[in-house]
């Protein structure tokens, strides 16, 4: 029983270019750059440095924290440096990573399968952190994350995503279709580390091969394999639920509130990779296509240069001007085809004026809500449009806008041609950047009045001390007075309430006393730290400084005199 | 005639009754705009208002003293959501304020710091780490950029460095090819 | 740098506009069958206006002009007022109308998409209070009238207002349909008689009850091509029809049939035409509905108590007021914020 979300498109499929031809394994580049960031959450702390020959496999940089995973040498050879370089971002700005020259050997660092049945889930999971092992549907959140369940949770259904819902990428298809009993040895890793009720494979009736070999390869599990209609985005992991389960997962919460855990097949087969065969995650396969000469599927290793990869792949044809990475609907348009592929890369579409025309100049937007009935998310796009217009970002926020999931199809169907993914993105990094300020003022309030505290607990503090002082030079004086009196205690003659000031006198001269004697042992504490004794280092520097200072005080007298004689 | 005017007389005594009544049972301590306005600006405690800090600027707003244009790192935006606070129409950066500059953390050349601790006493937000005669430090994250350390360092060893720009803080552009036909 | 998505569906704003141009044909045609071509040259004469009072507006407020000229969107507006108003109308009185349609209804609020009112109807208001007399000189539907006058003598009344000698207006024009029930009510002759009466023909009124049924048949062309939804036409035909039925359940001698409330004045024009105009109705679904079954309602509350003949303009202009508040009350729930979904 399938279930449908509201909207979505068909956009042309451009599949047929790239899916017929069976996958190949690309060469080896001239090098091979990795960041070490290509997941959602911390960088990767870089464990080796500019010299180091790495074998094949080998970690590069261990994951930083819960929310990270690791990044690994792609093939062996020896790293020429660990520097800023361009990486595949919006923002064009480049990032750390690893430059390997490989040594054309392919040597592998020592791997063996694990034996994940007898190991613990937790320790399973950490092999996956270390492993590097993300999620390959596009956003790469790390898998182990993922699929770290509480014991107070349970996973009623199990969804592999294998829809691939955008046009032109071929990727999972072909994935599917020939290697679907690795796939299936994947997922079965997966059900033992979340247990779920039952397990669903959602495919999209586009892709009739897929399916069959899928279906081939789960005869005898209780894998269920399910057509899904083909409409994009049914890719959408909170789409794709629906689809199949028919639960709405809740905005803002994790598919695993409603019992749902939902990986992509290819995440399931570079599982399965590490676990049967000890392999971390330094190669994926993925769709070459557009403007080229022969498109197809690749094995390509993570880091591979993006215009290296279309050369493979027969080269670009004449009028290419850029590169997608990813779909049409969601992908990364650049121009730099020193960009490594990373290991969210799941396509590259060498693009061209013929087949993606640059978009008409935008209109105003005529309500038409052409966008509304094609949103996936339920959403009034045109309404968040005109708030981000505005910069009225709070009713934004009340719309819903970090609800949008960025699909595209709102910008596909809209008649005057808006930009409007473009606009909830503006949107969305500004209030980012609005509550980091936020946080940031916030912090910097507390510390001001925190500051203010201080200031006037030290003067309270000073105050106290100072008239403590007082009362007890005072009291010095008294007792001075009373000296005599208070020598002759013992003699009970004394009047009692003399006895009783003589006796109350004596108390407060022992505390003076004791006062003392504890401010001069402290003196003398302090007073070992004295110059005679420091080490020759120490001598050393204070010298520099003393020179640095009168070096200063030069520059700043003859400044001083500068300014008089100007004036 | 007298009926009317002690009718009126009662009502204006009723009124000023419960008027006088809910003045002392639903008094509000302290001034909750004062909080609002302190809420809008950015506690960056410069100076640069000519109040010693957020806070005191932000009274003086609110009891209509200063204007709301006198917080350059609050930038157009701090005016504009002051301005829809109170109720007043949004007003320019005067000639006396100095223009909103991008964001800068301070930083001490530790080869010239002498450890005097002017800066620290300066810092507003005990951003600088240090202590007599040892070295001193600026915490960049907490550094609000409000230069007051500036001027006090008899080495002048400090310095003013403008944050660049990371991937993690890039924000996405306001679309530029929707110009081309629309309104703004 | 340019943001995903890279493909787009070709449609346009002006290719949505010209469909809507080729959904009235229908209409125009059955008019000038029944009428003459009268109508054809208020429909040229408004659409010159119109064109070259966007022109106008779009130099002042420096915009660019190509693209915003060749939108169709001012085209569309000069057709509805144009089928809106008499058809022997003097020049001046469809150019003044579509003047104040194009440059205050549209461009003073800030031009396409930003205009709250549907500006056809403004201008079909301030023609119809400030000159009412000209607004009631309807051309008798061909055979009907007392005289008839060729094309070429209309052509020269509308620019001229010069009739042929021994012709007066009232003997080429009369009331419309819905003008003469009203009037006939208020002589106290009972609805049976007056529907008798040669004007009326099956439905409503002979010629334009086809009318109406030319624009009906339009809208088979809209549904087709998904330029507009079911919501309005059948909230406002629907919210009519009820009304109509019952008050002409409760006294059939003084209140009109539904389907003659159906055939009449602008209805059909308005279910399809004018109700749907994106830009000056709601855009949720629900709010649709309401803002067409408000103006069904209040289109036969005007005509039948009020003071103007048809109310589809004026029951239009009232529900387009109420249209921001609509929205903001009829927001349906978002993905993931449905309550008691599992």
């Amino acid at each position: 029983m399938l279930f449908h979300f509201h909207g979505g498109i068909h956009p042309d499929e451009h599949k047929l270019e790239s899916s017929e031809r069976p996958s190949a394994r690309a060469p080896l580049p001239s090098r091979l750059i990795v960041p070490l960031q290509q997941h959602i959450g911390a960088k990767t702390k870089a464990i080796v440095q500019a010299g180091d020959k790495v074998l094949k496999g080998q970690m590069l940089a261990r994951a930083d924290g819960m929310v990270s995973a690791a990044v690994h040498a792609p093939t062996s050879g020896t790293v020429l440096s660990v520097d800023l370089h361009a990486v595949p971002h919006p923002s064009g700005l480049p990032d750390l990573c690893v430059t390997i020259e490989p040594d054309g050997e392919e040597r592998w660092i020592e791997h063996a399968p694990l034996d994940y049945r007898a190991m613990p889930r937790a320790e399973l999971l950490a092999k996956l952190q270390g492993a590097g092992i993300v999620g390959l549907g596009g956003a790469t959140f790390p898998t182990h994350v993922k699929l770290s369940i509480n014991p107070a949770q349970t996973v009623e259904t199990l969804v592999l995503n294998g829809a691939e819902c955008e046009p032109w990428i071929t990727t999972d298809d072909r994935l599917m279709r020939e290697r679907a009993a690795e796939i299936v040895q994947g997922i079965e890793i997966l059900r033992y580390l979340v247990n779920p009720a039952e397990t669903l494979v959602g495919i999209e009736d586009n892709k009739p091969q897929a399916i069959a070999a899928m279906r081939q390869a789960c005869t005898g599990t209780d894998i269920q394999i399910i057509t899904v209609p083909t409409l994009y985005p049914t890719g959408g992991e909170k789409q794709l639920i629906k689809v199949l389960t028919g639960k709405e997962v809740p905005s803002g919460v994790r598919p695993l509130n409603v019992g749902v855990s939902c990986s992509n097949v290819a995440t399931a087969y570079a599982i399965h990779r590490l676990v049967n065969h000890g392999e971390p995650m330094i190669s994926r396969l993925i769709t070459v296509t557009g403007s080229v000469r022969t498109p197809q599927n690749f094995e390509v290793l993570i880091g591979t240069p993006v215009e290296e990869l279309v050369k493979f792949a027969g080269g670009a044809l004449p009028g290419s001007n850029g590169f997608i990475l990813g779909g049409p609907m969601m992908g990364l348009h650049v121009s730099n085809g020193q960009l490594p592929v990373v290991k969210a890369t799941n396509c590259i579409i060498v693009e061209s004026a013929q087949l993606f025309p640059p978009p008409p100049a935008a209109m105003p937007c005529i309500r038409c809500t052409r966008c509304v009935d094609v949103c996936p998310a339920e959403l009034q796009p045109q309404e968040l449009h005109w708030f981000a217009k505005s910069t009225n970002f709070g009713k934004a926020q009340e719309y819903n806008l970090f609800d949008c999931i960025e699909c595209g199809a709102c910008n596909y169907v809209c008649p005057s041609h808006i930009p409007l993914v473009q606009y909830f993105r503006f949107a969305k990094s500004e209030i980012w950047a609005r509550e980091r300020e936020k946080r940031a003022a916030d912090a910097a309030r507390e510390r001001h009045e925190f500051r203010l505290l201080r200031i006037e607990r030290e003067k309270q503090e000073k105050a106290e001390k100072l008239a403590q002082k007082e009362k007890a030079a005072l009291a010095a004086k008294a007792a001075a007075a009373v000296a005599p009196a208070t020598d002759s205690a013992p003699a009970a003659v004394q009047p009692a309430p003399a006895a009783a000031e003589s006796a109350a006198d004596g108390a407060t001269q022992s505390r003076i006393q004791a006062a003392i004697d504890r401010a001069k042992e402290q003196a003398a504490a302090s007073k070992e730290k004295d110059t005679d004794i420091l080490t020759p280092q120490q001598l050393a520097e204070m010298a520099e400084i003393e020179a640095r200072r009168a070096d200063i005080r030069e520059i700043a007298h003859a400044d001083a005199k500068q300014q008089q004689e100007q004036q | 005639m007298l009926t009317a005017l002690l009718v009126m007389s009662g009502i204006a005594i009723v009124l000023g009754a419960v008027l006088g009544f809910s003045a002392v049972k639903f008094k509000v301590e302290g001034n909750p705009l004062v909080e609002k306005i302190d809420a809008i600006l950015p506690q960056t405690q410069c100076g640069q208002c000519g109040y010693p800090g957020c806070r005191p600027y932000a009274e003086a707003i609110a009891s209509r003293e200063a204007d709301i244009n006198r917080c350059p790192p609050g930038g157009e935006e701090g005016i504009r959501k002051l301005a829809d606070l109170l109720g007043m129409e949004f007003k320019p950066f005067g000639e006396d304020t100095a223009a909103p500059k991008a964001k800068a953390v301070a930083f001490i050349d530790e080869n010239v710091c002498i450890g005097c601790t002017l800066c620290i006493q300066a810092c507003p937000v005990d951003a600088i780490a240090g202590a007599a005669k040892q070295m001193h430090t600026i915490i960049a994250a907490e550094c609000t950029g409000c230069e007051l350390c500036v001027a006090p360092c008899p080495v002048n060893c400090i310095s003013m460095v403008t944050l660049p720009e990371t991937a993690q803080t890039w924000k996405w552009q306001y679309p530029v090819n929707d110009k081309v036909a629309s309104e703004k | 740098m340019p943001s995903s998505p890279f493909i787009t569906r070709s449609t346009s704003v002006s290719a949505i506009m010209f469909k809507v141009l080729l959904a009235l044909v229908p209409g125009i045609a059955l008019y000038v069958w029944f009428y003459g071509p009268a109508i054809l040259v208020s429909l040229a004469l408004a659409s010159v206006t119109a064109l070259a009072t966007e022109a106008v507006m779009l130099k002042l407020r420096n915009r660019p002009i190509k693209p915003f000229l060749s939108d169709n969107s001012a085209l569309l507006t000069a057709w509805l007022l144009a089928l809106s108003i008499p058809p022997l109308a003097p020049w001046w009185l469809v150019v003044v109308g579509t003047m104040f349609a194009i440059s205050i209804a549209k461009h003073l609020y800030g031009g396409l998409g930003s205009n709250p009112f549907n500006p056809a109807m403004i201008g079909y208001a301030v023609l119809i209070i400030s000159f009412p007399l000209h607004m009631t000189h309807w051309l008798s539907p061909l055979g009907l009238g007392q005289a008839e006058i060729g094309f070429a003598d209309q052509l020269r009344y509308i620019f001229s207002g010069a009739l042929p000698p021994g012709l007066t207006l009232d003997a080429v024009t009369m009331a419309t349909p819905l003008d003469t029930l009203k009037t006939q009510l208020h002589m106290n002759r009972p609805m049976q008689e007056i529907t008798a009466m040669p004007i009326y023909g099956h439905l409503a009124g002979h010629g334009s009850e086809m009318v109406a049924v030319g624009f009906l048949l339009g809208s088979v062309y809209l549904f087709a091509n998904r330029i507009i939804t079911w919501h309005q036409p059948v909230a406002f035909l629907g919210t009519l029809f009820l009304t109509a039925e019952i008050f002409h359940m409760v006294d059939s001698g003084h209140y009109a049939t539904p389907m003659f409330h159906w055939f009449s004045g602008a209805a059909m024009l308005g279910a399809f035409f004018i109700l749907t105009d994106p830009i000056t109705s709601p855009t949720t679904p629900k709010g649709k509905l309401i803002f067409a079954a408000g103006a069904g309602f209040l289109t036969y509350i005007i005509r039948v108590f009020g003071g103007f003949p048809d109310g589809v303009a004026f029951a239009t202009l009232l529900m387009n007021i109420c249209v921001p508040l609509i929205d903001a009350y009829t927001q349906p729930k978002v993905f993931g914020h449905k309550a008691g979904k599992k």
